[in-house]
């Protein structure tokens, strides 16, 4: 076991608290005006998944799918349950994170690589590679505000993947570049696969999911729907897709 | 809370402020020179007539005010909106976020740093002799940069939660400004009266630095305790109110 869910749920407060002035908050703390509810974000989610496991999470706008992977990568302390992760943990981000537009390519790729985690002297090492993967050998002492979005997905891919992670989380983002280096990154992707690293990924592609997956995590509204065999849930979640009626007794392993 | 796993980060982080700062403007340090150069110039030009015949030195006395009082609100300020302003990198990284504190505050130290240069030369020039005595301004350097690091935790907090907090805060420098006794010399008050200034953190300071190098002697015990005393306080608190409050602040930006 490398990743252990146990029970998690993660409650978000709302309410009229946020976005007001100190002001008003003392007003409406005199006026006995604050309120708040809870909002259950994730809802109980248990699983575990195995070195080498390719865990796919699936679930429509909303369901949580982002919280999960913030709770697996400590980002966001669950409100309750615990999550046991062995191992480094490498997580492509989405662009704008830890990007910065006016500095250099150079700059940027040690910046992400230190943001990551990532020692100076493993980016001394591995620089060239990431540049000469990403195909940016060129660009390294552009701005990185003049690069094409294509081109800056292609870096962040670059660094998140080449550094050999135990444990890699792809949100979303597998679908960049141009036709070529998609071929490319899916290849890198099965590579580090390969080598015994576990990837938890989220997308909204089925066939992606149905292609790379061992595991899928299905979940709505923050409640786990299912989890196990990736043919089975694939198929009910493809149903669901057209129907929009959960499939009954809703934790089927 | 040092943590060596983080140095790297924390270099890279440091590097991209400072290019940012410095090598993409034309004059690069020129520039962070010229205000306080400037404002020096206005104030010395109008002051003088008022306050210059009683004080000695007084461009100097001026000039010790103005860059300590400015090395504080550009510390703090920056610290405080650098946890709001990092924050779409801390919702998707594990790194602490203490990191955007302290880097904000290295990079306002260089900056007085470099104005300390141009004090220097302003000494010199005054025909004040620059002794060994100097070496001890490490030590209220030392004090205030503790003094700003704890400042810009419980700002930086406070701001996270209460976006009026910005302006409630210009306010409060701005006052100050005028009780720091940065253009006149707290002489003229009768000595009941000046007691009421050491309970200003940024007024001892700059006493402290005044001692050393127009009086060319070393501040009383009590003034070595209040400098100390204030840093550590503030320090504490801030600690105290952030490692209270940090947890939150994903739920509320």
């Amino acid at each position: 076991m490398i990743i252990e869910v146990k029970n998690v749920s993660v409650k978000f407060m709302t309410g009229n608290f946020r976005d007001i002035g100190l002001k008003e908050y003392l007003v409406r703390k005199v006026k006995k005006d604050v309120y708040s509810s809870e909002f259950c974000a994730l809802d109980n989610i248990n699983f575990t998944i195995n070195k080498g496991d390719m865990l796919g999470i699936i679930g429509t706008n909303g369901a949580g799918k982002s919280t999960l992977l913030k709770v697996i990568t400590g980002v966001l302390p669950p409100t309750n349950g615990t999550v046991k992760c062995r191992g480094s943990i490498s997580a492509l981000l989405e662009l704008a994170t830890g990007f910065d537009g006016d500095l250099t390519v150079r700059e940027n790729t040690y910046l992400r690589g230190a943001l990551l985690g990532y020692s100076r002297q493993f980016m001394n090492e591995t620089y060239d590679d990431i540049i000469e993967f990403a195909e940016l050998e060129e660009f390294q002492d552009c701005s990185f505000k003049h690069l094409s979005s294509g081109m800056k997905s292609r870096l962040a891919f670059a660094i998140a993947s080449l550094v050999n992670p135990e444990i890699l989380i792809l949100d979303e983002v597998l679908s960049v570049g141009d036709g070529s280096f998609r071929d490319k990154s899916e290849t890198k992707m099965k590579e580090i696969i390969n080598d015994g690293a576990t990837t938890i990924m989220v997308s909204h592609s089925i066939s992606q999911i149905r292609r790379m997956s061992n595991k899928v995590l299905w979940i709505d509204k923050g409640k786990q729907i299912a989890f196990g065999d990736t043919k089975n849930i694939c198929d009910e979640y493809e149903k669901y897709l057209k129907t929009k009626v959960l499939p009954n007794g809703c934790n089927m392993q | 809370m040092v943590n060596f796993k983080y140095k790297f980060l924390f270099e890279e982080l440091v590097k991209r402020d400072f290019n940012k700062k410095y090598k993409r403007s034309f004059l690069g340090v020129f520039w962070s020179l010229l205000s306080p150069l400037l404002m020096l110039a206005v104030m010395s030009l109008i002051f003088t007539k008022f306050f210059g015949r009683t004080t000695p030195h007084y461009t100097v006395h001026l000039f010790v005010g103005q860059i300590v009082f400015s090395f504080f609100t550009e510390a703090t300020n920056a610290g405080m909106s650098s946890m709001v302003g990092a924050a779409s990198i801390y919702s998707k990284i594990n790194i602490p976020k203490y990191l955007f504190i302290i880097t904000s505050n290295t990079l306002a130290l260089v900056n007085f740093l470099l104005t300390m240069v141009i004090l220097f030369i302003f000494t010199a020039l005054d025909g004040i002799p620059i002794t060994w005595k100097f070496l001890l301004l490490l030590y209220p350097i030392i004090c205030l940069v503790l003094f700003n690091i704890g400042f810009s935790f419980i700002l930086s907090t406070l701001f996270v939660f209460f976006k009026d907090v910005q302006y409630l805060y210009s306010v409060f420098t701005r006052i100050l400004m005028y009780v720091s006794a940065i253009f006149y010399d707290i002489k003229i008050y009768d000595p009941q009266f000046q007691k009421l200034f050491y309970l200003n953190p940024i007024f001892v300071y700059i006493k402290y630095f005044r001692t050393i190098i127009i009086d060319n002697t070393i501040p009383s015990m009590t003034m070595q305790f209040l400098a100390l005393f204030y840093a550590i306080i503030t320090l504490f608190i801030g600690i105290m109110v952030y490692r209270k409050n940090h947890s939150k602040f994903l739920y509320y930006i």
